[in-house]
């Protein structure tokens, strides 16, 4: 703490950007308790609250949407994304951190450039290219759009975790006469694990959530949630709005258990920014 | 072979090596095809086929783009909602950075403020719908409290767009700010503070010049995400007016008129547009100071 004495401007101050903050959680609230009341009520019409509560909007919805498809597509696209990022990410990452080779730089201009442009943006040549090759609303098409982001994202996130890691242990391995690949398994998998399971973990709630890239490239087979989800908004009043915010609590739950599992590996700034480096002190 | 003929006449491999380039290096191939063969690619086919109109001209879809002001008046559209609420999403969180920097237990705000941006625009919006409508929490509390005699129209308009730009964006913004303010030396604002500078002057003339740098990297990732909203102006918005943004027109040339053609040259628009406001703001950043925040060493 710098100072303790405080005038009476800077306690207004202080007052009135801790009241712009709670006013905002109190709104952020207030929309997502919107959401999940809504999933429950029985009839809410001109009221503060609905007249009752029920779970039947909740088996409605599972059958009406076909949840129980549309989830299983989801974590097939989620963990094919997860995967494949981590096995092309990982070792490239590994590279960039431990060599100097010409043209380095393009090659990080390479990797930034789509965490910059926006999804939309690429997206829609990305889309184009899909369809002509036949790859366009095909699972597979989804899950190549889905890596464009995330590949760059895995790498940047671990070249500072690899460069803390000291080369010398890995040439301690090479002494001992460990081969690449017992120094792979035995030295640098148990030493890069957090930092592996902390940017896939990113990465699968980033793809969760990701809907421009998806939305471009989906076809109706190949619908993740967050798609399906919008869909339904778009399309409301065809079906119950309870029977649509059923649908996104869902959404919401399958959102959140990753998040809380993810936030016990990182911290939730690493949310949005990329590859930040611990301080030295 | 021995080590006198190794330096009289490496070989190829040991060159390369010397170089940086060996089979670690090549670790970064599969990484670098993927993003040339999905990235690299489609764009510049996007380019070429931008300038292959249906109507067989080069220039056709751009002449078409700024004579139509149904397609002309999307930009000046985007931008109207985009740069107030960057701004505003900027003048807010950095007072609320400084604030929060102070406090012991941040974890708790930070993971609340996380939650728009995992939950994504899609379902914000959906959430807004119903909070923000005639008869929602906000419109009855706002009541309640005699701020208004009768429901504002919040949704379906510009206001409903700009406020899920608020929700998503300002917790971005926030957390961003955040990292870039906890990456100045503390002992800087200490040494300030011994020498008898008060807040507001520690604020302006330590904070402020390293912070600048940081800000417009901040407004620029910020002001892209607003720029390019779709869901929520969908959803939440007037798409056939008001909040008909750049992205809806190339959404609908692509997937409702199937003229990729004419959708590559707004998406190529769209990013010009927004290239052009990214670097007028880096190039403001380069009138002030730049260096190191860190301070001590040096």
């Amino acid at each position: 703490m710098v100072s303790n004495e405080k005038s009476v401007g800077s306690r207004l101050w202080i007052f009135a950007v801790w009241a712009t903050t709670i006013f905002f959680i109190i709104n952020l609230f207030g929309i997502i308790a919107a959401v999940v009341t809504s999933s429950f009520a029985t009839r809410w019409l001109r009221a503060w609250f609905p007249d009752g509560f029920t779970t039947k909007w909740y088996f409605s919805a599972w059958a009406e949407f076909q949840l129980g498809d549309l989830l299983i597509v989801t974590f097939q696209i989620v963990f094919a994304v997860v995967f494949l990022s981590g096995l092309i990410g990982v070792p490239a990452a590994y590279a960039m951190a431990r060599r100097n080779f010409p043209g380095k730089q393009i090659v990080l201009l390479l990797l930034l450039l789509p965490l910059l442009v926006p999804p939309v943006t690429f997206g829609i040549p990305l889309a184009t290219v899909l369809y002509k090759s036949g790859l366009g609303g095909t699972m597979f098409g989804v899950i190549l759009a889905n890596l464009v982001p995330t590949v760059p994202f895995v790498i940047l996130v671990m070249i500072p975790f690899i460069e803390q890691i000291d080369p010398r242990v890995e040439a301690a391995a090479r002494v001992f006469g460990a081969g690449t690949f017992r120094m792979f398994i035995h030295v640098l998998l148990p030493l890069l694990l957090p930092g592996v399971l902390a940017s896939l973990l990113l990465v699968l709630v980033r793809t969760i959530a990701m809907f421009e890239l998806t939305f471009l490239t989906a076809g109706p087979t190949s619908q993740t949630l967050v798609v399906a989800l919008y869909y339904a908004v778009f399309a409301a009043g065809v079906r119950a709005v309870q029977s649509i915010d059923a649908m996104a609590v869902v959404y919401m739950v399958t959102t959140l258990i990753w998040l809380v599992i993810a936030l016990r590996f990182v911290n939730p700034t690493q949310m949005v920014t990329r590859a930040k480096q611990q301080p030295a002190h | 072979m021995s080590s006198v003929d190794y330096h009289s006449n490496p070989g190829l491999k040991a060159r390369l090596a010397a170089r940086g380039l060996d089979s670690v290096t090549l670790l970064v191939l599969p990484a670098i095809a993927l993003l040339v063969g999905l990235f690299v690619y489609p764009f510049l086919y996007g380019l070429w086929l931008s300038f292959n109109p249906k109507d067989g001209s080069l220039l056709g879809n751009y002449f078409k783009f700024f004579s139509d002001p149904f397609l002309y008046d999307t930009i000046g559209t985007t931008l109207k909602l985009a740069v107030p609420v960057t701004i505003l999403n900027l003048v807010f969180a950095v007072p609320v950075a400084f604030r929060v920097r102070l406090m012991k237990n941040q974890r708790l705000l930070t993971t609340i403020l996380v939650l728009p941006i995992t939950l994504g625009t899609v379902l914000v919006a959906e959430g807004m719908l119903n909070y923000l409508g005639p008869q929602g929490w906000a419109n009855r509390i706002m009541m309640l409290f005699g701020i208004i005699s009768s429901p504002v129209k919040l949704t379906n308009n510009y206001w409903g767009v700009m406020l899920s730009l608020v929700i998503t964006g300002f917790p971005f913004t926030f957390l961003l700010t955040l990292s870039y303010i906890s990456g100045i030396d503390p002992a800087l604002e200490q040494a300030a503070a011994t020498l008898g500078a008060k807040a507001s002057a520690r604020f302006r003339h330590i904070f402020l010049p390293l912070l600048i740098p940081g800000l417009a990297i901040t407004f620029c990732l910020s002001f892209v995400q607003a720029y390019s909203v779709f869901p929520s102006a969908v959803l939440l918005g007037a798409p056939a007016g008001p909040t008909r943004v750049i992205s809806i027109a190339a959404y609908q040339a692509a997937f409702e008129e199937y003229d990729y053609s004419m959708a590559s040259a707004i998406a190529m628009i769209m990013g010009a547009v927004q290239l052009v406001v990214v670097a007028f703001v880096l190039q403001i950043r380069n009138l002030f100071y730049r260096g190191p925040a860190g301070g001590a060493k040096g």
